[in-house]
């Protein structure tokens, strides 16, 4: 059985390491109580501790809309899909926590801006069509990441993949039939999505990260991703492309066009500096949103202490 | 005496599913049965032994099937296909006008002459 080289103790430290890696590349899978190097620990880490985060801080966006939804149904739908993203936060930050990172320690990390989150986040949401625009393609463009995770050799990360991608799949629909509704609206709707997409195109074509080789990522190299970043923006593409066309919509790149013989999409390409900015918090809202989960954190602490039994109402018990 | 509910794992990756229960005098015999009830030929790479006494079960429909219409959950909860021919037809409709109009000015130039 291949899992037995996660519980051999009898190697030196070179050996079991080398063991580990074979069984990594060769498509096996580690489970949490497994014993792995500490830098394969560490790096599972950073991913999924990002992934909490962008969870997490990619319901700021879409919760200034709740209250202005146009209808009790979209309003219900909204708030369904805000607390589906707070408990993928949640299932995320546990699996985190496994690795050797508290809880409190990620929430602090995040909030001093110490810990990334996904670029999508740090911008801000104009109108009612931004919503359609973000639960349709940047959850479309997140499934097809999530999807893949779901071959992850961390084994408790890849099932959360698949409860995680089930719920995505629910909120494309919410999205698809935002944008839909729209389209089929007034001259007004249909210029507010077309705006709202000319907006967030940018975003979205750098939201799957640079071009890496694949070869120089770890994250691929150690299998804790299953797809390199260029593969995925790929299969974006050529799913949602002809979706967004087909529905009279404009995508503002004049670059995009589907190269038959290269079989690949091309496109102008992404401002990597902007990524590169806005994912170290030097996005249009960045700061702001930092801020919310700052005052948040500090208005719900009485919470955590007697849930905890740190605080005074756990003294007050005793 | 106290049962135990056993969980298995039958190829690597894959999430534990429940493989049924025992009755044993301490943990140490329930390790030693759970092994020889769910792995004598090899079947699971890991198990957990469970004592039931530990387990907290929900089985309220109130909690888990509450009777609201909450189809906005799921993906059958949204009825696109209409909307979507009805977006489809709007966009062929439009091309053939910018058409037509092309053939109309072609015709207009080639009459003027």
């Amino acid at each position: 059985m291949a899992t037995e080289v996660l519980h051999q103790t009898d190697q030196g430290e070179a050996e079991r390491r080398a063991a580990f890696f074979a069984h990594i590349a060769a498509g096996g899978k580690v489970e949490a109580t497994d014993w792995m190097p500490d830098d394969y620990r560490r790096q599972v880490l950073k991913f999924v501790e990002m992934h909490a985060n962008s969870e997490l801080m990619g319901v700021l966006p879409e919760r200034e809309w709740i209250l202005r939804a146009p209808t009790l149904k979209r309003k219900l739908a909204l708030t369904a899909k805000v607390q589906d993203e707070v408990g993928h936060a949640q299932l995320l930050y546990r699996v985190a926590e496994d690795l050797g990172k508290s809880r409190e320690e990620m929430w602090r990390d995040l909030l001093a801006g110490k810990t990334k989150f996904h670029n999508v986040f740090h911008y801000p949401t104009e109108t009612w069509g931004d919503v359609g625009i973000i639960a349709w393609l940047i959850d479309a463009a997140a499934i097809v990441a999530q999807q893949a995770l779901r071959g992850s050799s961390y084994g408790p990360y890849a099932r959360t993949m698949q409860k995680i991608c089930w719920e995505e799949s629910v909120h494309i629909m919410h999205g698809r039939d935002i944008v839909l509704t729209l389209v089929n609206g007034t001259p007004k709707q249909r210029a507010m999505v077309q705006d709202a997409l000319d907006r967030w195109w940018a975003p979205i074509m750098q939201m799957h990260g640079f071009r890496t080789p694949p070869e120089k990522d770890k994250d691929l190299a150690w299998r804790i991703k299953a797809k390199s970043n260029e593969e995925l923006r790929q299969e974006f593409l050529a799913i949602y492309v002809p979706r967004i066309l087909e529905i009279g919509l404009t995508i503002p790149d004049p670059e995009l066009r589907y190269d038959e013989e290269a079989k690949r999409w091309r496109y102008t390409e992404p401002d990597w500096d902007e990524l590169t900015r806005v994912v170290t918090g030097h996005g249009p809202k960045s700061a702001e949103r930092l801020q919310f989960r700052q005052i948040h954190y500090a208005d719900t602490a009485w919470v955590r202490d007697v849930i905890l039994g740190e605080g005074p109402g756990a003294l007050a018990a005793d | 005496m106290q049962v135990y509910e056993i969980f298995k794992q039958e190829r690597e990756g894959e999430a534990m599913k429940h493989a049924g229960n025992l009755r044993a005098p301490d943990d140490a015999l329930a390790l030693h049965y759970a092994k020889e009830f769910y792995s004598r030929r090899g079947e699971s790479i890991r198990l957990w032994v469970v004592p039931r006494a530990t387990i907290a079960e929900i089985t309220d429909p109130d909690l888990l099937k509450p009777p609201l219409d909450r189809s906005y959950r799921v993906p059958a909860g949204y009825k696109i296909n209409e909307k979507l021919d009805e977006a489809r037809r709007r966009v062929r409709a439009a091309a053939e006008a910018r058409a037509g109009a092309r053939r109309e000015a072609a015709g207009t130039v080639t009459g003027d002459r």
